[in-house]
């Protein structure tokens, strides 16, 4: 322990192997001043620049009544084909969608086929969306009023979970193949989270999967968190994922933004 | 990895604050890194090495401090330190969901040539 770097309390990875103990080596980083040193004290919010963008998109959303979500999930959760049916039931509803992946257009393509306005953002090596992207993405789209923004985030329940992106409402989306312990390994999304689609219910018979013990793991981080038990392929439980969106959109609301 | 791009404003941000001050090297920098902001401390420190190559603050000492959110059990009101979720009430053993804090990232200070 050291009083100047604070050590014993830093925020580490964490090495485990099932029934050992384990002793790695601290890394030495111990700072210690010279004489010539000024210490200039400051106070930067090292996210402002992204959460200022981000108020600016938020506002720019408000004013114009545009519902944005932001849906995140792992890769493979279905977040595309859940667009894709979502945007064939909603109907007349005008909507948009901004497309994040890393590389390939593949997902805008299947979006600019069922007639939405699309644009897809290539990040590259990013792991995440950020405010900026958003900006200069949804000033490519001739957004409506009243209109609803989808933004497909990477697939990746780590970064995006502290990129606001101006949206009104995080949408995390988990299939049933993946583990019901999700909201348990990843807390910090479903904890930003507020919806969870519960999609490839369909699957439901094949898989081990307890929904309701996936809720349960859900709520131990975040109580307020709203569901939906939906299959994209099927269309089972589409129809109250659908009417949310269409009451969300002709009064849409923000959330408290922690 | 997202730290590789909040290692790169980290340093954005350093460089212009030392530069306000007029100085031409950072020998120290000093971050508090909320406990639930997502952010690894030793991922951030690997980053910052790379990431600080030919710039004001490369060999710069780093110092990390983390900040525990504060968390306050809706069931019996009794207040604790978060440092990871979830988290159950010492005292009822409920989750608790109420937690201010600890989420964001700051520069605390750099430390300049005299």
């Amino acid at each position: 322990m050291c009083d100047t770097c604070n050590c014993a309390t830093r925020k580490q990875t964490a090495y485990h192997i099932p029934g050992k103990s384990i002793d790695l080596p601290e890394n030495d980083r111990h700072h210690h001043q010279s004489e010539k040193d000024r210490v200039i004290q400051v106070e930067l919010d090292v996210l402002s620049k992204n959460n200022h963008i981000a108020k600016h998109n938020r506002e720019y959303f408000e004013n114009n009544a545009i519902l944005a979500l932001n849906l995140v999930s792992s890769p493979g959760s279905g977040k595309t084909t859940t667009l894709e049916k979502t945007i064939a039931s909603l109907g007349g509803t005008p909507l948009a969608v901004i497309e994040g992946d890393q590389q390939t257009s593949r997902d805008a393509e299947r979006i600019d086929a069922t007639g939405a306005p699309v644009i897809q953002v290539n990040t590259g090596t990013g792991c995440h969306l950020d405010a900026d992207m958003i900006h200069k993405a949804m000033h490519q789209l001739d957004l409506q009023q009243n209109s609803i923004l989808f933004i497909e985030n990477v697939g990746n329940l780590v970064c995006p979970a502290m990129f606001d992106l101006g949206e009104a409402y995080k949408v995390a989306v988990i299939s049933v193949t993946e583990g019901e312990d999700k909201p348990q390994k990843y807390p910090t999304m479903f904890h930003a989270a507020d919806v969870c689609l519960i999609n490839k219910i369909d699957l439901l018979p094949y898989v081990n999967f307890g929904v309701e013990r996936c809720k349960e793991y859900a709520r131990q981080v975040n109580n307020d968190l709203q569901f939906f038990e939906i299959s994209a392929t099927t269309g089972q439980g589409m129809e109250e994922w659908i009417n949310w969106l269409k009451a969300k959109v002709i009064t849409p609301t923000t959330p408290d933004i922690t | 990895m997202h730290e590789l791009s909040i290692t790169m404003s980290i340093i954005d941000q350093a460089v212009a604050a030392a530069q306000a001050e007029g100085a031409s090297t950072v020998n120290a920098l000093e971050l508090e890194v909320g406990a639930l902001s997502g952010v690894m401390v030793d991922s951030l420190e690997f980053c910052f090495d790379v990431a600080s190559r030919n710039t004001l603050l490369e060999g710069a000492k780093l110092t990390v401090h983390t900040i525990n959110g504060q968390g306050k059990c809706l069931e019996c009101n009794l207040e604790t330190e978060v440092d990871s979720l979830p988290v159950q009430c010492k005292n009822c053993g409920q989750y608790i969901l109420s937690i201010a804090n600890g989420k964001d990232i700051k520069i605390t200070s750099i430390t300049i040539d005299e």
